[in-house]
């Protein structure tokens, strides 16, 4: 038995080598890409409730109901618009416009609702939300 | 001949009671497709004491056994998916020289998974199986490494008999 123990194993028997190690590390590293990859996918189309930040007409970005989440929409000559998400709800809270009609806009969550400050040319949009239980005609 | 015979008929009753060991204790990680793959242990045994052939003469019938027995036609596609396309990527790892038996299982488990979500994608026809991807890639490596390694001891032992005999 002696004998046995000392008998070279072959390479490549041993039960792992330097090459598998780098090999599992690879493949956990693409495995987190993948993750990354797929969630970030996900996020562009996903079906979840969310507002949409146009500027210009132009998406500037958008943003889940789910997250309560305060965003500075900060443009040139100090321009500005705080859109505040709580509670499901998009909300513009504070603005750099003259007229304040879309902080005084009530909270907006419901599919195709908007919130507009044209002063700044800032549009709020909801994406995917909950249909409007209201004829649609009122809407 | 005859000798070859029994031996193959052995290991493949081997790896249907590896498959029916996996069907008897389903694990429940959330995700579908999730399992050991203990019957790979005995593929990659038949590649490296015997050869490429005889590894997918016994990966193929035994998909088929445990297909017919335990699964259905849809549940044998995917098995068979995964396990070729495993196999293949085991060969060309193996012959590539650059890994052990360790790695070569790790990149049969990981290829598993993916031939069986690739083909499921097709099937139905919805990307949103890509979220079980990296899971299933994660789970390939896990399970992999740990029937590579089995694997390396018993083919050691194997070698060993053989010596010895």
């Amino acid at each position: 038995m002696e004998r046995m123990e000392k008998s070279a194993i072959p390479a490549g028997l041993k039960p792992m080598k330097k090459n598998d190690v780098i090999l599992i590390a690879v493949i956990l590293v693409l495995a987190l890409a993948v993750f990354g990859g797929v969630s970030f996918y996900s996020t562009l189309t996903t079906n979840e409730p969310q507002a949409v930040v146009y500027l210009d007409g132009e998406e500037w970005g958008r943003y889940p109901l789910s997250k309560d989440a305060v965003v500075e929409i900060r443009q040139e000559n100090e321009r500005y618009n705080i859109l505040q998400i709580r509670e499901g709800k998009a909300d513009i809270t504070g603005a750099s416009c003259p007229d304040r009609i879309c902080v005084n806009h009530r909270p907006v969550s419901r599919q195709g609702e908007s919130l507009v400050c044209l002063p700044n040319r800032v549009v709020v949009e909801i994406q995917n939300g909950v249909e409007s239980e209201v004829d649609a005609d009122t809407n | 001949m005859a000798k070859k015979v029994a031996y193959l008929g052995m290991l493949t009753a081997l790896a249907f009671v590896f498959s029916y060991i996996e069907f008897l204790l389903p694990l429940n990680f959330g995700v579908p497709g999730i399992k050991p793959g203990l019957a790979n242990l005995v593929v990659i045994v038949a590649l490296y004491m015997l050869n490429v052939r005889t590894a997918c003469a016994l990966s193929f019938v035994r998909i088929l056994l445990t297909g017919l027995t335990f699964g259905n036609p849809a549940s044998m596609i995917y098995s068979l998916a995964g396990g070729m396309l495993s196999l293949a990527v085991m060969i060309l790892a193996k012959r590539c020289n650059l890994f052990s038996v360790t790695g070569v299982s790790v990149l049969g488990g990981v290829f598993h998974n993916v031939g069986q979500i690739v083909v499921a994608i097709l099937v139905v026809e919805t990307k949103s199986l890509l979220y079980y991807l990296p899971v299933l890639i994660i789970s390939g490596t896990v399970t992999g490494a740990l029937v590579g390694i089995l694997a390396a001891i018993l083919i050691r032992h194997l070698n060993k008999m053989k010596e010895l005999l």
